[in-house]
């Protein structure tokens, strides 16, 4: 199929000495030289998105400087299990996308699928890991300044999973429909090329939800962690609907990190007169709310990346079965994956800024 | 740049593909430097926390571009290209830190959440 259609490319443009090239523009000497404009170029592209990234981090900068009580109060919401997830799942879709940049140099198709398939279904598995953190916090007001609740009333309490889950997920519920019914027609009519593309974006679509059941186990057992406290702390409180989640927590043995409330009442009970207020002043007077105006904004614009690198991958996904690359083309490949990396980097330090400050 | 060339010759062309050894040392190595940025936050380091945990991104993200990216086998346009961006940050940062803390003190916090809202949220 590539041979016919670099034979029509040639017939064309008469450029019979790139007959092993499908893919080289006819403005390049050669393969080499448009893989290093290539290249410069997506570096190029990567300082755009440091710069562009920086303003957050000033922002960040900036805000923490100036009041650093309102993140040591605010970071304590963030589950910290979950963003470390979160950075493993990202670390480990980073190698398999550099592996899978070897495998293009070595002309391993099947290897190439493979890592790219690994790469989404990782991309997938973070999202759905941020879709219960987001909508955890949504439920718990945990919202931007102006929609922040305060977390001293005693209304603040969620249990279950957010209605906000449902509307997130129905996208991705789409993709397993869509996919699945897409991948079944593929292996009856036997196209196995297409098939080949159909199984890794239904198996990225379902990553999803093994993303959003990592999510709720680990909030579980945050949650368990929690109710455990709150026994302790009002032995006459019972709640029934902790079953499930003390379960978990005592498979766990020992929670390592106390939930955020619980955190809370340690902070204030020891010395409630003096503690309290300022801690009061922290929550209300305009101070957690800008944390996660903070918060959404880079996680946010972090996660429309996973969605743009999804987006990309998938592409390369489709040109990866039809065998396009090779150790003389492989350019898109490594392109996309120098973006990848740089979106891992830019978790790398998010996840310490938000998440772990104690 | 000519001791990839020849690193490269065999028959890959111009491609020096990283050896999987490499690639799963530093995976794991990452991971390893994971686990070590949240053991240090349970440490209660005080003011050099952030220090600690910024070194050890740093460290992380060094790794990353220097073996992940192939930096180490790059052209060094492309590495001085990339590197200068953080020259930039410094300076968009620095500015602005030093310029924010030379008016401080003629700040007020503005009070955004002055109402307390009650939480949307209802237990069930």
């Amino acid at each position: 199929m590539t041979s016919h259609e670099h034979d029509s490319h040639d017939a064309s443009h008469g450029h019979g000495e790139h007959a092993h090239m499908p893919f080289q523009a006819h403005h390049f000497d050669d393969p080499e030289q448009q893989f290093d404009a290539g290249k410069l170029g997506i570096w190029l592209f990567l300082v755009t998105e440091v710069l562009f990234f920086s303003g957050m981090f000033c922002a960040y900068a900036l805000y923490r400087s100036l009041h650093p009580e309102v993140f040591t109060f605010a970071s304590q919401y963030l589950n910290e299990t979950l963003g470390a997830t979160n950075t493993g799942v990202l670390l480990f879709s980073s190698l398999s996308m550099a592996w899978g940049v070897r495998c293009a140099q070595m002309r391993q198709r099947t290897g190439l699928v493979i890592c790219l398939s690994v790469t989404l279904g990782c991309a997938a598995v973070f999202l759905g890991v941020k879709a219960i953190e987001y909508t955890h916090k949504w439920e718990m007001g945990l919202l931007p300044a102006g929609e922040y609740v305060s977390q001293f009333l005693q209304t603040s309490h969620h249990e279950g999973l957010s209605s906000w889950l449902y509307v997130l997920s129905a996208v991705p519920a789409l993709c397993v429909v869509g996919f699945g019914i897409w991948y079944v027609l593929c292996v009856m009519s036997g196209n196995k090329q297409k098939a080949e593309v159909a199984g890794p974006f239904l198996v990225t679509a379902l990553c999803y939800f093994l993303g959003v059941f990592i999510g709720i186990v680990f909030q579980n057992a945050e949650a368990a962690a929690h109710a455990k406290h709150e026994t302790a702390a009002h032995a006459s409180d019972s709640h029934p609907d902790h079953d499930q989640a003390e379960h978990t927590s005592d498979g766990h043995g020992e929670a390592p990190e106390q939930s955020a409330a619980a955190k809370l009442v340690s902070h204030v009970e020891p010395n409630s007169a003096p503690g309290a207020p300022t801690l009061a002043a922290v929550d209300q007077a305009g101070g957690a709310g800008v944390f996660f105006s903070i918060y959404y904004c880079m996680t946010g614009v972090h996660a429309v990346h996973i969605l743009g690198g999804i987006a990309v991958l998938a592409w390369l996904l489709v040109r990866a079965t039809k065998d396009h690359f090779n150790e003389e083309y492989f350019g898109p490949v490594d392109y996309v994956g120098l973006y990848w990396h740089l979106v891992d980097l830019i978790w790398i330090y998010l996840f310490p800024l938000l998440y772990l400050i104690k | 740049m000519s001791e990839h060339k020849s690193h490269a010759g065999k028959h890959h062309g111009f491609a020096h593909p990283a050896s999987i050894k490499s690639l799963l040392l530093v995976f794991f190595a990452l991971i390893i430097l994971t686990w070590l940025t949240v053991f240090q936050s349970t440490l209660k380091l005080g003011s050099i926390e952030l220090v600690v945990s910024l070194t050890i991104a740093t460290i992380k993200a060094s790794l990353v571009i220097l073996f992940f990216m192939h930096m180490i086998h790059d052209k060094p346009l492309n590495a001085i290209a990339f590197l200068s961006s953080f020259i930039f940050v410094a300076l968009f940062l620095g500015f602005i830190l030093m310029d924010v803390h030379g008016y401080k003190d003629s700040y007020e916090f503005k009070n955004v959440d002055s109402a307390p809202k009650v939480a949307a949220a209802t237990p069930e």
